[in-house]
């Protein structure tokens, strides 16, 4: 393979992964924030307990947490070949993503809403905040810095999610790292994809951690 | 209905645990008027916190109501309790401020909740910066403030919603005495320049005599004792008021002979008569001496108060000449009998139980 092939193979091969990545990670957060939340005040120390809905969601987050993700992808590939059509590439996969990693997000975004004070929950409750109030303005907004660190991680175990989906065909990094790196014996392909992997890890996670501490207004 | 903006009827708590139902308070019954600033002492454990959060059901009563000014509170929904809490604001130990928001972002919270628009609240949060003293701090975060200030900010956020009343909880106890002076100073300013009612929550006895008119001793979950301050200070009529006011006179050992148990008084000094040399003129006019036990000397709300212990002269005459000479000074006074302990030994001869 000369380089131009390679170069243009890698080029189009990372933004796939990064499609996979970044697709996957909002729709997971679309679903395992509100999750995360509803985890959060049904507790029985929440500000709205509700033991039977946050036991089952709770058990629901566990299992689906438990299956391996390449497991849980094979499982559920005829599945997803019936509600998208297809079974293989980015699509189908960024499918499969979001339905491993929303309970995760869930419990980052539950253990992230831990840390905030609950004097300052009890401040609000006591000067007549709604629900939807103490949610929005209290919980999202002092949680937010470690919002913003769990998004680091949760993205950066997308990326991760989405180079093992190389393995079924997905496309993206890992499929190149298999197909060149493993099933044609180029080993050089292979470390390529790992350090332009490694790359897009330290990015995100040096981004996501300057983003949270920008945005904390407790260290000044 | 007198004038009460806030009362307490039968409120009762119950917490479930391992180790089967605690009773946290038990059938209080409770009637504070407006513009009281209403002191709630108790040792911790005795239920204060959780008299103070029934107010305003942050703690749900298992049983009893709760009437604010006029509306009955337990059981109505949670849209009208949220009305009615933005009436009641509540000061905390730990401050709760949002540490994400600034100063002035955190004095607009409430007002935010409220549905205040926003140019309004802002003009009003400068406002009320400047009443806690705070106007050149507006931009601060509270991870940049000091507690005193933090405090001054968390009082600024409690006046925001105009409250017909506020809760403190503990709200010095995280202060340090100079401090605590100057939060107390601006309790009580807004509690006499605006008619706010305060429910004081507190372990400190000086928090009540700086600040409340009326107090409430609460111990293991009832109230034992109630009034104004003034008379509960003078004549504390149960053995936890006497602790409260008193507290250093509990671990007092008087080693056995080396003070005298007989012929001893106890002596109140109102305002009139704390800022006269009272002993020295005694000793002088009666050319006998008396042995000095305990003294204690305290400003409730700026008025001197004291208590002083004393033995009188072994000289049976000279003895009576003294007491003649208290009684002509205006000075109440107590014998207190032999072989008991002159702390647990109440002032005005108040006969009910002096010992547990």
């Amino acid at each position: 393979m000369d380089m131009q092939t390679l170069f243009s193979l890698l080029g189009e091969e990372t933004l796939k992964t990064l499609y996979m990545t970044f697709i996957g990670t909002l729709v997971s957060y679309l679903i395992g924030l509100p999750i995360g939340v509803s985890l959060i005040i049904t507790s029985p120390n929440g500000i709205k307990p509700l033991g039977f809905y946050n036991k089952v969601m709770g058990f629901i987050v566990n299992v689906i947490r438990s299956v391996p993700f390449l497991i849980l992808m094979i499982a559920l590939m005829p599945y997803i070949r019936i509600v998208i059509g297809t079974g293989i590439g980015p699509k189908a996969i960024t499918a499969a993503l979001i339905v491993a990693a929303a309970p995760f997000v869930a419990r980052l975004v539950e253990q992230s809403l831990l840390e905030v004070d609950p004097g300052v929950i009890e401040a609000a409750q006591a000067m007549g905040a709604s629900t939807f109030q103490i949610i929005w303005k209290v919980l999202l907004l002092e949680g937010r810095p470690s919002l913003l660190n769990g998004a680091a991680v949760a993205t950066i175990n997308i990326l991760g999610y989405s180079a093992m989906a190389g393995t079924v065909g997905g496309g993206g990094l890992g499929d190149v790292a298999i197909r060149y790196g493993l099933y044609r014996f180029q080993p050089a392909i292979m470390w390529i994809t790992i350090v332009i992997l490694v790359i897009m890890v330290q990015i995100l996670q040096e981004v996501g951690i300057r983003i949270a501490a920008r945005m904390d207004n407790r260290i000044n | 209905m007198s004038d009460y903006i806030i009362s307490l009827q039968g409120v009762t708590k119950e917490f479930d645990t391992k180790n089967g139902k605690v009773v946290a308070l038990n059938d209080i019954n409770l009637d504070i008027e407006r513009g009281d600033s209403y002191g709630i002492i108790g040792l911790s454990g005795a239920g204060k916190s959780t008299l103070v959060r029934t107010i305003n059901l942050l703690e749900q009563p298992t049983d009893g109501r709760v009437v604010f000014d006029g509306k009955t509170l337990t059981g109505i929904g949670s849209r009208d309790l949220n009305i009615q809490r933005r009436k009641i604001s509540m000061i905390f130990q730990q401050f709760n401020l949002l540490m994400q928001r600034d100063a002035i972002g955190n004095i607009c919270f409430p007002m935010e909740i409220a549905g205040v628009p926003k140019a309004q609240a802002r003009a009003k949060a400068e406002e009320l910066l400047k009443v806690v003293d705070l106007e050149d701090r507006a931009h601060s975060f509270p991870s940049q403030l000091s507690g005193g200030q933090k405090q001054r900010v968390a009082i600024a956020r409690a006046l925001a919603s105009d409250p017909e009343v506020i809760l403190c909880d503990e709200a010095t106890s995280a202060l340090d005495p100079k401090t605590t002076r100057s939060i107390l100073r601006l309790l009580r300013q807004i509690n006499e320049e605006r008619g706010i009612t305060l429910v004081v929550i507190t372990h400190e006895m000086n928090v009540i005599k700086q600040l409340c008119n009326k107090v409430a001793v609460i111990e293991n979950g009832e109230i034992v004792e109630r009034g104004d301050v003034q008379e509960i200070f003078a004549k504390p009529k149960t053995r936890a008021a006497r602790k409260l006011f008193f507290p250093d006179s509990e671990e007092r050992e008087t080693p056995e002979g080396r003070t005298a148990t007989r012929n001893r008084l106890r002596l109140a000094f109102n305002e009139k008569t704390a800022y006269k040399p009272i002993i020295s003129n005694m000793i002088l006019e009666t050319g006998a001496p008396v042995n000095l036990l305990y003294a204690n000397m305290d400003a409730l709300l700026d008025e001197q108060k004291g208590q002083m212990v004393i033995c009188l002269s072994d000289d049976h005459d000279a003895a009576e000449r003294q007491k003649a000479f208290l009684i002509r000074e205006g000075v109440d006074f107590t014998e207190i009998p032999e072989e008991s302990d002159y702390y647990d030994y109440p002032l005005n001869g108040f006969s009910e139980e002096v010992s547990e």
